[in-house]
This record gives C-alpha cells, structure tokens and sequence, in this order.
C-alpha cells in the first residue's frame, strides 16, 4: 500500500470541518508558507517536480514562475474545478471530502504568486460542493486564515467560489476565464497566455484543484522529499479515477509508478474486471487519449510492462501508447462495442464544441455523423478513411485542445479496432443485434 | 427557437436580492457581468427552474447589462432551461462510462415508467427527461442529476425507484435560502 | 521595426504587425486569405483558420520552427521570423481542409443568393477547395428570423466570424443582436423578435463575409456583376458617417448603395443607414468616378475601367493636354449614359 498525501484523512468522521481538518495537521502548510518569501514557495514546487494534474501535465512550478508581475497591476490565482472530462471525477471527490486541502492549498498558491483575490470556478452541476466549499471558506476566514493580515502576516486574501453553467469547454483555461468574467464559454487566442494577461486581461495562473491540494503534503514535506516519491519525472502521488467494467470503480490514490495489470487486477485497488469478464480496452486518462487495447495497456510495445506514470503510459506515442491526461480510467470488458463507444465519444465532443473556430464546429459533428451511420450498419469502407481524414483536418489546426480532444479518440479506435469498424459495415445485420459484440480482435487469456 | 413568454413582470425576492448583493461584492466593481452565470442559477432556481426571457431580461437589468448579453449566455451554457420544466428535471448521464453502465437503459427505463420521452414533460408534469454529458460521478454510473443532488448507481430497479419516490414526496418550495443536499452515499465507498 | 521572410520574399514591418498584414504589405497571390479578421474590428480574428501558416522558424534568435500551424491574422511577427505560406505544402492542405469544413454546411445556394460574385467563402473555395464533397449528412438549416426592413438573415449560410457583432459592439451602442446556441447550432439571432435598427447597422452587410447579412433594399434585384459600382460622396449630417460610398448603377438607376471596401474587402469608412438605405439617386451625390474593381473578380467581367496612364507619362505631357483628357476621357463607361 503506497502513502497517501492527499487523502490520508479522508475517512476521518468530520474531516471536512474546520477543527478536525486542523486537529489532522491541516493548515500546517498555510503557516509553513507565511514564513517563507513567496519565491521559495515557487521554489519548492518547481524541486517537487509537481506536474498539472488536469491532463496537460505541465509542470506547475514552472506554471508558476511565467507569471507576470508588472507593478501596481492585480495577479489572480484562478482554481479550475470544471471538471468535466468523462471519466474523471476525482476533483468532485476531492473538494466534496476534504474542502479544507483545497483552500490550503490556494492560500499558499495565492500567496506565493502575489494574489490578493482568488478564485474556484467549479462546474455548475456541482452546485452542492460550491455550498461544502464556501461553508469550509466561512470557518477559514472565522479562523483568520482568509481575509485581512493571515495570522499577523501582513499577508491578506479574498477566496471565492464561482459556478459554471454546464460546458465541457470551459475547463481549457481560457475559456474558463472568459465564464468567470460572464461570458460563452469561447477559448481565447494564445498568445496572450492567462501568465501575462488572464482574469480581466491581468496576469493570471489557472491550476487544477488536485495541482493545488498537492501544494499542501509539498510544503509539508519539502518538495526534494515530494520528489523522491514516484519514478522519474513523475513525482509524487496522484488521484485515479477508475471506472467502467471493474469491479471496484473509485478514486485510488497511487504513487505514480504502480503497474496498470495491478491496479486493474489487485484486491487493493480496482479487483479486477467485473462479472468475471475479460478486459477488451483501456482509455487510461479521460475520453481524450488514445484508446489501447489489453495488450497494450498491460505491456508496451517492447513488452515492458506499463506503469502509471506520465513516461511508460505514453511509450510508444500515439502508435501504440497513450497519455496519463486527467487520470480518468475507463476500462471496456470484452461485450464493449468500441464503434459504439467512439460515437459516443464523438457525440460528446460535438455536443461540448463551443462552435467558434470552424474545424471543429463543423468536424465533430462530421465525424459523430458517420460513426453514427457505422455504428448502425449504414456505413461503408470508405466511411472508416474518412472519419479518420476528418479527425486529422481538426487535429492541429483548432484554437484550442478541443479539437485534439475530439480527433485523438477518433483516431486511436480505428487505429487499434479497425477490424471492429470494418465488421460493423460487412456485418451490418450482426452488429446492429441488440448486445452484439465482435470479438475477433480478442485476445482470450 | 421561441421562447414562450410569462405574463407579468418579474421580481426577484429578497432573499434572492440579498445573495446577489453577497456576490456581486466578489468581484471589481466594474465587472458586475462576472455575477452573470451565479445570477443565472439563482434566477433559474427563484422562478420555476427556467429562464423565460422575461426572467432573462431581469438578470440584465439587475446587472446592468444589454439583455442581448445575458442570451448569448443563456443558450450557451446547458444548464439553463430556456422553456417550462415539469417538477423535476431528470438530467440522466449519457457519456461513454455511464453508457458503458447502463445508460441506454436507465434511459429507456426513465421513458417507460415516467410517459416522456427525451426532451419532455412527463404527462403529470412531475418529471421532465433530459439527457446531459459526463457529470463527474463516473465510477457511480449510471447517474442522475436532480437539481443540486446526483443519484448514483442507478442500475438496479431499486435504486431507481429509491430515486422516483424520494422525488415525489419532495414538496416543491424555492431554493433560496440555498438547501443543502449532502453527499451522495457512494462518495463514501473509499 | 521587424524584418520577416515570407513565402521567400523578405520584408520589414513595424514591431507589432501580424504575419498577414505583413503579407498584405508584399500582397500579391502570397497573401493568406482572411474569412474572419477584420482590421477595423478590434478583437477579430483567429477563428476561421483559413489563414493559419507554417511559421518555420519563430524568430532570429530562437530560430525554432512552431510546432502547430498558426493564425496569421492573430499572430504578430518576430524579427528573423520565416513564414510558408504558399510554398509549404501542409499549408495548402490544410486550407483545402478548411474549406471542405466551411462548405459542408453550406447551403451552396448561389446561384440565388446576392452575395454571390462579391462572396468571400464563394472566392475561398474556388481556389483552395475541391469540385466534390464527401458530406452525404443533410445540411444544417435554422429557423428563419425577421431583424427588421433593412437588412436579411439567412442563418443556413453563416460561416460565424463574428464580425457582425464586432461591428455592432464597436460601432453602435446598442446590440441586439449575438451569437446564440453552442457549437455547430450556433447561431447569428437577437433571440427575442427584435429589430436591429441602430442607424449603423447598415454596416453588417458590408463586414458580412458571405451572404448571411445582406442588404434587402437591394434583394433579387440584380446580379452584381450586371451593375457598375462607381465612387460618390455626399455630405452626410450624421458625424460618424464618412458619406463615402460606392453606388451600384445599373443602367441609371443606383440599385444599391455600399461602403467603400479596399482590395482585401474591408471598409475603413463607415456609412450610415440613411446614405445606404434611403440615398438613392443619382442627384443624391456627387460622383466620382468608377469604383477600381480587380481584375480577378467577376464583377470586372462586364465592366471596363479607364485605362490608367503612368504618372511619369502624365509628368511629360504639356498641361492643355492633360487639361484636355480630364475634360474628354478617351474611353466611356458602358451602360453609363451621358445623364450622369
């Protein structure tokens, strides 16, 4: 069993409350940091090799360090818990249980990047950890840990919390700043980065709620101690959401490196497949990356096999490996129709585009439209190329990651299960069958 | 699209006054338009959980905004209704991990025993259907979103009924003060 | 000041310049076309990527190559920065590409739509698109709305640039109308019936890349290129109208009534929905001449312009000559009697 930074005390009755989260050592991190300069705050989580656990990956530290700090001109430290990647939930669990890591978190944030308002944009439908958190923020304030001079430090800042209205779209960054200040939900160009000019065209860093929770177990720990965690550039402890046909879905908290066949298979974490079935496919971090079948997502391309870290799952690139992203982990039993899920995946997409740049206004509900034919054995050979052509003329050429997102699933399906696709247009009766499902690119233990 | 439209003027109540007061104190003075979307759900949840453009109006005239604004927000932004909703909007996940649970099916489901289809008011106008993308509660699936309450693992009858019952004896009264609905219990599995 | 290499050919803008003003500044075919960027319109840009290039390197000292394809109209220059435009063949590519996504919805009604002739997306896909379309999927359609007497929404052909409602934020101080709707069911409306009346809201017609806003005083009453643009001006009351127009004759009746546009379509003076609307005689204005109209458009098709003499030739004639050329052009205008 790996350690636990973040969610140690999650299951300590009260936890979400002031008193117990401090009788636990919360808030240890707040006084730590109000003790140090605000550079050797950025400092410790540069050395701790933190990277952003939204999806991108970037490290935060460094994140961190881009900020612009003109004179005179307000910064902001802006939280995004728009958490909407499919199959991602782990923010949700984290602000819900343990309110108290996250507002840690964004009193040191906000301190060492020389903010004096901050902000939580959490997603609209989590209306009710909007009120865990702001019933969480009230106590920090009561106990002088917000608001004017923290703990006679000189040091004074504003949390808010602010709801979204439901777009997938606003958890880019851009996006998210142009909602908070009332907007649609349209990502902006880059440049200008949010670093230089974000909130209300002032400098601005966007972080993850997971990226700035994790702020907390650094600075208690040290980030060289944070470092030593983990296997390589993949530091530290990380939250996995598991879900789909395993027959322990949840949030695991795993030292990076944990090997996938464990956690999918071992009693600790995931127990394996459900109803004694096979494992078909994985999309190891959010609807966004590459589906891999079984073999690939147990072992490399070299046979190596793959852990869970940033490196070893994408070994291999987009060919035959795939990305850590968010951390979302669907795993497919083997009555998966991946045509059917790649629709849905791509109906998704469609659904989310905020509809401003044309590739991919108009390319993803393209693309859903021909799966959807193929997926109801109305498609052709040349249905499968030109669903693949299209997600290649979004890729790249959108204003934001979007398109990527939407192209990339796309893709990787027909790259890993084009005998699958192939079927449903030779087999057209068979495949549209009610629980149909093709098995000929099964591999059976 | 055309919106139908409301008789009378509308009001937002004190309570609903004084969290706008609350929220507008979040942000710089000139940048009342960032209460926008909060303004939207409070409104939303004050008159009868949806926006008719008369409420919409309401919400720029109160932030000091072209109404034009307020649309172009309205409809971007899935949460809000922008036509008359049965007593509960049922808002059933429909992405790929709760499809991979049963989605299809608790839809189906939801259609049978409820008599609305997708997109409608169920004929006693107690619950209207509506299909929404990935709610965070992936491990949960399938799931439902009531409001500010999700219920999870909906996969069984029992669950579901669990859900339908507890909805029909909810007496219907304003959100605001805002209620507190608690944790979802499958939030408490790890 | 920064120096660039373009398509090979170098030139020296100011600091600041995007890469396609840069471009403009060589012009010629290498100029990246530009759906939805706008000079005039602060905040335009970037969103059709009809323009994107390979920025091959990023500038002189950091002379690496970016990584995605950018949007030239949004991405400022950088001295030593090297850009491919018509010489990168991924460029060309994806642009076809660009075209195929703004066509598939398209209604590709031209044949009646008034736009056709001067139309953006009509020009775009002649050059970088393809005689065929892989789109078997119907095409979008909205529901049809009345913005009021002077101008004509038709949705289906939108391409959402956006530089109607820039024009509206920045011009009037009234919009009514936006964007409405999310993703590929945005759409271009005033949500409630509403009227956009504000005395500029003429200008959407002439910012409209295609044939989405055009002008109804002026709806199925003639193909552009059977009319004959020429130059005129007027003293307008109103203070923030140039009264620089281009009147569209045909025969002697002016059919319709336009802003200005350089060679890259964009108007730099506004006009007023009085001299566009309800100016429409000839004894209205005072004319100045045919409008220039490039040679590649088809307006030029049925319409000749006065051959223009070299300034250096003009410099040597004796001044009776001159005198007498400005009195007797040796060419007339066709269609254009001698009323005017």
């Amino acid at each position: 069993m790996g350690r636990k930074l973040l969610t140690e005390h999650v299951n300590v009755e009260g936890i979400e409350t002031f008193a117990v989260y401090r009788k636990h050592g919360g808030y240890r991190a707040v006084e730590k940091a109000l003790k140090m300069t605000p550079e050797e705050v950025v400092e410790e989580v540069k050395k701790s090799g933190l990277r952003g656990r939204g999806g991108a990956g970037f490290p935060t530290g460094l994140k961190w360090s881009f900020l612009a700090k003109p004179e005179g001109v307000p910064r902001y430290l802006v939280c995004n818990a728009d958490e909407s990647e499919p199959g991602t939930f782990k923010d949700r669990f984290l602000m819900s249980k343990l309110p108290h890591l996250l507002i840690e978190g964004m009193i040191a944030g906000s301190y060492a990047l020389g903010a004096r308002t901050s902000y939580i944009y959490i997603r609209g439908e989590l209306l009710y950890v909007l009120r865990i958190l702001e019933k969480a923020i009230a106590e920090a304030y009561a106990a002088g840990f917000l608001g004017e001079n923290i703990l006679g430090s000189g040091y004074s800042l504003d949390l808010h919390v602010h709801p979204g209205g439901g777009a997938y779209i606003c958890g880019e960054e851009t996006a998210l700043l142009e909602s908070l200040e009332g907007k649609r939900g349209n990502p902006r160009n880059k440049p200008p980065f949010p670093a230089v000019q974000g909130l209300y065209a002032r400098p601005t860093v966007v972080n993850n709620v997971e990226s700035i929770a994790t702020v907390v177990p650094i600075l208690n720990m040290g980030g060289d101690e944070y470092a030593k965690i983990g296997v390589g550039k993949s530091t530290g402890t990380k939250l996995f959401s598991a879900c789909g046909h395993l027959n322990k879905p949840g949030i695991y908290e795993l030292e990076l490196g944990v090997p996938v066949e464990e956690f999918i298979y071992s009693d600790e974490y995931c127990g394996g497949i459900w109803k004694g079935r096979e494992l078909k496919a994985v999309v190891a971090g959010g609807s966004s990356v590459p589906i891999l079948p079984k073999e690939l997502i147990l072992k490399t391309a070299a046979g190596e096999p793959r852990l869970m870290t940033y490196e070893s799952l994408s070994d291999g690139g987009f060919v035959t490996g795939t990305m850590l992203g968010s951390g979302g982990f669907i795993a497919m039993d083997e009555t998966t129709c991946i045509v059917k899920n790649t629709w849905n995946f791509s109906r998704f997409y469609h659904h989310e585009s905020c509809g401003q740049c044309s590739p991919c206004r108009e390319g993803t509900g393209w693309m859903e439209k021909v799966l959807h034919r193929l997926e109801h054995g109305h498609g052709s050979m040349h249905d499968i190329d030109l669903v693949v052509s299209v997600a290649k003329q979004i890729e790249g050429n959108t204003i934001c990651p979007l398109g990527e997102a939407a192209a990339w699933p796309v893709a990787a399906a027909v790259r890993h299960f084009r005998d699958e696709f192939e079927w449903h247009v030779t087999h057209p009766k068979e495949a549209t069958q009610p629980g149909a499902v093709y098995r000929g690119n099964m591999v059976l233990a | 699209m055309e919106p139908t439209t409301a008789p009378t003027k509308p009001q937002f109540s004190p309570a609903a006054q004084a969290e706008i007061k609350r929220l507008l104190s979040h942000y710089p003075d000139d940048r009342k338009k960032s209460t926008l979307l909060p303004v939207l759900h409070i409104a939303q949840a004050e008159f009868g959980g949806w926006v008719s453009p008369e409420v919409q109006d309401l919400v720029a005239e109160t932030l000091g905004l072209r109404p034009i604004e307020v649309y172009e927000v309205s409809t971007f932004y899935t949460m809000f209704n922008l036509k008359p909703v049965g007593k509960h909007v049922l808002e059933i996940c429909r992405t790929g991990p709760c499809m991979l649970r049963g989605s299809d099916e608790l839809t189906a489901h939801l259609e049978r025993i409820t008599g609305a289809k997708v997109g409608e008011t169920s004929p006693d106008g107690q619950f209207t259907l509506k299909e929404v993308e990935c709610l965070a509660a992936c491990g949960f699936a399938p799931v439902v979103q009531v409001r500010e309450k999700y219920y999870e693992s909906l996969d069984t009858e029992k669950n579901v009924n669990a859900m339908l019952s507890e909805l029909k004896s909810l007496v219907h009264r304003p959100i605001l003060p805002w209620e507190e609905t608690g944790l979802p219990t499958s939030l408490n599995n790890n | 000041m920064a120096k660039i290499t373009f398509d090979g050919i170098e030139v020296e803008v100011p600091d600041g310049t995007t890469i396609l003003n840069a471009a403009r500044k060589i012009g010629g075919g290498i100029v990246p076309p530009a759906m939805c960027y706008y000079t005039p319109l602060k905040g335009s840009g970037g969103k059709c990527r009809a323009c994107l290039v390979r920025v091959a390197a990023g500038s002189a000292k950091d002379p690496r190559p970016m990584p995605k394809l950018v949007a030239s109209c949004i991405t400022t220059v950088q001295d030593g920065m090297v850009v491919e435009n018509t010489t990168s063949q991924q460029v060309m590519d994806v642009r076809k590409g660009i075209v195929e996504m703004l066509l598939i919805n398209h209604p590709l009604d031209c044949p009646v739509c008034d736009q056709a002739g001067e139309c953006d997306l009509q020009n775009f896909a002649y050059e970088h698109g393809v005689s065929t379309t892989r789109y078997e999927e119907e095409r979008r359609t909205f529901d049809k709305i009345d913005i009021g007497p002077y101008v004509q929404l038709h949705m289906t052909r939108c391409i959402l640039c956006y530089r109607c409602v820039y024009t509206a934020d920045q011009l009037t101080d009234a919009r009514v109308h936006g964007v409405l709707g999310r993703g590929d069911a945005s759409e271009i409306g005033t949500y409630i019936e509403n009227t956009i009346s504000n005395d500029f809201s003429g200008n959407v017609i002439d910012v409209c890349p295609v044939g989405a806003l055009t002008d109804k005083t002026f709806r199925f009453k003639q193909r552009v290129w059977f009319t004959k643009p020429v130059n005129a001006h007027r003293e307008c009351g109103h203070e923030k109208c140039s009264g620089h127009v281009t009147l569209w004759y045909k025969g002697q009746d002016v059919l319709r009534v336009t802003a200005r546009k350089d060679e890259y379509g964009e108007v730099k003076e506004w006009i007023c929905n009085e001299c566009r609307f309800e100016k429409k005689e000839t004894s209205d204005w005072v004319i100045e001449g045919p409008a220039h109209i490039d040679r590649s458009s088809v307006i030029s098709a049925n319409h000749y312009e006065l051959p223009v003499i070299n300034p250096q030739v003009i410099a040597d004639l004796p001044e009776s000559t001159v005198r007498e050329l400005e009195r007797n052009p040796p060419l007339k205008l066709g269609g254009m009697s001698g009323s005017m």
